[in-house]
């Protein structure tokens, strides 16, 4: 395992895409240790703002990263890694997973804005809370996250899961607004609260809300209600209003599930 | 400065050199009889040696190129690139940022290339791009074909008006040529329609597309302009459209060329001639008409193309045919931007994925190489992919493997590419390679005299500007048929490029990106009476209806700080 201690974070933000299990693998501590990241329009060693200590393993699913403090001032943490392992002990800046293709990725704070956009593999944990744009494709793509599974354990903002084209993403806090907007394909779970528009614009993919949707869409057709629902395998207990839309997409054949409970307000 | 580039292969069709090794001589910016011995040896052993490139038919600059830079940052994203030598950093695949435009070209061995669509209202803002785009020679086509003033004055039968307001046009834009893109269609956009075909009035005016572009090809004979009117056919794009095409070349057949410079005798112009060559009467039963439209070009002198070849990538289709990227849009389902220019035009942005493996794309490939391959005289056609409509103009390289190579459009046809492209074309049939002589034709002397250009431009004779390329591929000892990837490498980052004289690219690295090229315009005078006549009623109309002031709409001289006015005089 290599462990990354972070020495105090500075007011610009770094960028460590070069450190994944992929890069560190078969390297020795002094060749990590002078590894380039990006502070800035700069590079600097990795040793300028992380105390660099462990061996990495011989090959990318070998190797263990654990990064022993907060880094909320450091960005694209775990950005493409393939395989292996990667454990924030803190809280992380935007990016971490960023087309991601394997692997495990845990933050045990909160994550900033575009946590695993374009993940394609693998597996990312936030066990506090994260901003915009959740696994959400990269400004203008129209291809979002295509595999994998996020899973946040608190809140997160706007526009999350947006093009998703497949994978799954499970929120069990709350979420503001637009989750699953422009989504293709993949499982979006959210066990909290919605503010609105859950599914704008969707044309597949299915979105299963377990808490309240404060305000819905007109843009779908609801279906009747659904008990014990299943979703890509998995049973998920409860009676659920089943909608498709959002018809605002010519052909649209997204699917949304409202919790019964505390959604009378949006049944027709 | 002077230079001797000695020993290559040199290929100047212009001259008639095929090959033969020779030295090329350069002093003060300008290709001589000989230098001193002090000259610096440039060793062309065993390289390739051609006049610098010239794009007749490019989108690099101006308002349309950088919505598409700002609406695709996924574009930018893929394609990113730190500065060189001083020079500046860029992004963008499809749609390059400024310097990197430049930048590519010169690697390319390009030294001029021309912005194909210009709404003269927004002049300044492509000249402001034209500023920060290194190294290579420019001009930009102010759009025609939709203008209310050119409308109205072509159907009043005034003639003489409408060359008067064409000549105060290109003197307002810091123009080039008479640029017509789909003629009345995109002006039937801003009532939401469009025009099919030459005889389709649009609406208002009710003027229609074959008085549109008979009437500005006789204006352009008599402004005596370097380049033939550039047209832009009806109906791009639509299945069965190769009749519009055929019936738009005939059009302006019969009139007289009369460049004022230069040594073109083309009328007419007609750009990505690909995208207008469909038979057929849907998607469905959509069949390649290429072999028509070149047996047309093969037997009429009037008339020089360029292709607008598909190179099988992700691109950015920008054109101001409006109602066509709406066709586009509503076809692949991609994000759509949409502007309309106060009374002269419009224009229309959609992303497009040309994959080989999908049917359409696949017989688009084969329609232009068929074009290029049937078309016998090199003098006609112009190698273009209406970069990026139909692929970036970094593919050049690409296409010329493909067209040097019986073998790579074997293995292309036969690996990847979806059986449309047999099925629906001739393109597996044809075992034509083109030489080298008819690469720097279509490439050089081409499309530098259909511009009017060919004085200095396309050739390395003596007394043309020292723009000159050197690749690292060696006829003699290997075979581009065979090896067509090592001929693709070697023209995509020429050994060396001279830009009048000065040494720009070295190993295909850009070694000067601060250089600035020239600004080509065009400076016609007209009858004073006329003129003056015109502007007044131009005047009057722009109180009426512009939202800028007259005397605020000409590009000022500050604009072109390396300006190149090209005249022309009315007869």
């Amino acid at each position: 395992m290599i462990t990354l201690t972070p020495k105090e974070q500075p007011e610009v933000p770094i960028e460590i895409d070069t450190i994944t299990p992929d890069s560190l693998a078969g390297k020795s501590l002094d060749e990590i240790k002078n590894m380039p990241i990006l502070h800035g329009n700069g590079q600097v060693p990795l040793a300028e703002f992380f105390e660099v200590e462990g061996d990495a393993g011989a090959t990318a699913a070998e190797t263990k990263i654990l990064i022993d403090g907060d880094v909320s001032q450091t960005k694209r943490i775990g950005q493409g890694m393939t395989a292996g392992e990667i454990t924030v002990k803190g809280s992380v800046n935007n990016y971490v997973g960023a087309e991601m293709e394997g692997g495990l990725i845990t933050v045990e704070g909160n994550a900033k804005g575009w946590a695993g956009q374009n993940m394609r593999g693998g597996e990312l944990e936030i066990l506090g809370n994260a901003g915009d744009y959740v696994g959400s494709a990269y400004r203008g793509d129209w291809r979002g996250m295509s595999g994998g599974k996020i899973t946040v354990h608190g809140d997160v903002k706007n526009e999350i899961a947006e093009y998703m084209n497949g994978g799954k993403m499970v929120i069990k806090g709350d979420v503001a607004i637009m989750p699953g907007i422009h989504m293709n394909n993949g499982v979006l779970i959210i066990e909290g609260n919605v503010i609105a528009r859950t599914g704008g614009e969707m044309a597949g993919g299915t979105i299963v809300v377990k808490g309240i949707i404060d305000e819905f869409l007109a843009g779908f057709e609801y279906l009747g209600v659904e008990k014990d629902i299943e979703v890509e395998g998995e049973v998920i207990p409860g009676a659920f209003y089943k909608f498709r839309g959002d018809y605002a997409i010519k052909g649209a054949k997204g699917t949304v599930y409202a919790a019964v409970a505390g959604n009378a307000h949006i049944a027709p | 400065m002077e230079h001797i580039i000695k020993n290559g292969f040199v290929y100047c069709p212009q001259n008639g050199v095929d090959g033969e090794k020779m030295d090329i001589c350069i002093k003060d910016g300008k290709i001589v009889e000989q230098v001193s011995s002090d000259a610096n040896v440039i060793d062309a052993d065993g390289k390739i040696v051609m006049p610098g490139g010239v794009d007749p038919h490019t989108h690099i600059a101006g308002a349309k190129v950088n919505v598409g830079r700002m609406y695709r940052p996924e574009d930018s994203k893929r394609d990113v690139e730190a500065g060189q030598s001083g020079g500046r950093a860029g992004s963008g695949f499809s749609v390059p940022s400024t310097f990197m435009t430049g930048q590519r070209y010169a690697q390319m061995g390009y030294t001029t290339a021309m912005e194909a669509a210009m709404p003269p209202l927004l002049a300044r803002h492509t000249h402001e791009e034209f500023h920060d785009t290194p190294i290579i020679d420019h001009a930009a086509y102010p759009l025609f074909g939709n203008n209310w003033f050119v409308m109205q004055y072509l159907k009043d039968g005034d003639i003489d008006g409408c060359a008067a307001y064409t000549s105060w046009l290109l003197k307002a834009t810091k123009g080039y040529t008479i640029k017509i893109v789909n003629p009345g269609g995109t002006e039937a956009w801003a009532w939401g329609g469009n025009v099919h075909g030459i005889h389709d009035p649009t609406p208002y005016f009710d003027i229609e597309s074959f008085d549109i572009i008979r009437g500005l090809a006789e204006v352009n004979e008599m402004l005596g302009l370097p380049h033939a009117i550039h047209l832009h056919c009806n109906d791009l794009g639509h299945p069965g459209n190769f009749e519009t095409t055929l019936a738009s070349f005939d059009v302006p057949k019969g009139i007289k060329a009369n460049p004022q410079t230069g040594s073109r005798d083309a009328v007419l112009y007609a750009t990505h001639v690909q995208f207008h060559s469909y038979g057929g009467t849907s998607w469905r039963d959509v069949v390649s008409e290429a072999p028509t439209v070149a047996d047309y070009i093969n037997k009429n002198d009037h008339i020089v193309f360029d292709v607008g070849q598909v190179t099988l990538d992700e691109t950015t289709t920008m054109t101001a045919d409006g109602p066509m990227e709406f066709d586009l849009h509503s076809l692949n389902g991609l994000k759509w931007a949409n502007c309309d220019v106060e009374l002269e035009t419009g224009s229309g942005l959609v992303p497009f994925i040309y994959a080989a493996r999908a049917p359409v794309p696949a017989l688009q490939w084969a329609v232009g190489i068929e074009l290029f391959l049937l078309t016998k005289d090199a003098g006609k056609v112009c190698l273009t992919t209406d970069s990026p409509n139909a692929g970036p103009f970094t593919r050049y390289p690409r296409v010329i493997s493909w067209l040097m190579s019986n073998k790579a459009r074997k293995d292309l046809i036969d690996g990847e590419l979806h059986k449309w492209a047999q099925r629906k074309s001739s393109v597996a049939t044809l075992d034509r390679e083109y030489s080298f002589l008819e690469i720097a034709q279509i490439t050089r002397s081409t499309p530098a005299k259909v511009l009017g250009l060919s004085d200095t431009k396309g050739h390395l004779g003596v007394g043309a500007d020292a723009d000159v390329a050197i690749y690292n591929f060696n006829p003699e000892t290997q075979d581009q048929s065979v090896d067509y990837r090592a001929l693709e490498s070697a023209m995509q980052h020429a050994a060396y490029v001279l830009k009048d004289g000065q040494i720009v690219v070295k190993d295909g690295t850009v070694t000067n990106p601060t250089l600035r090229g020239r600004s080509y315009w065009v400076d016609t005078s007209v009858d004073e009476t006329i003129y003056n006549e015109v502007l007044a009623n131009v005047e009057k109309t722009f109180k009426q209806y512009y939202s800028v002031n007259f005397a605020n709409y000409p590009v000022q001289d500050e604009y072109l700080p390396h300006s190149a006015p090209v005249k022309g005089v009315m007869q």
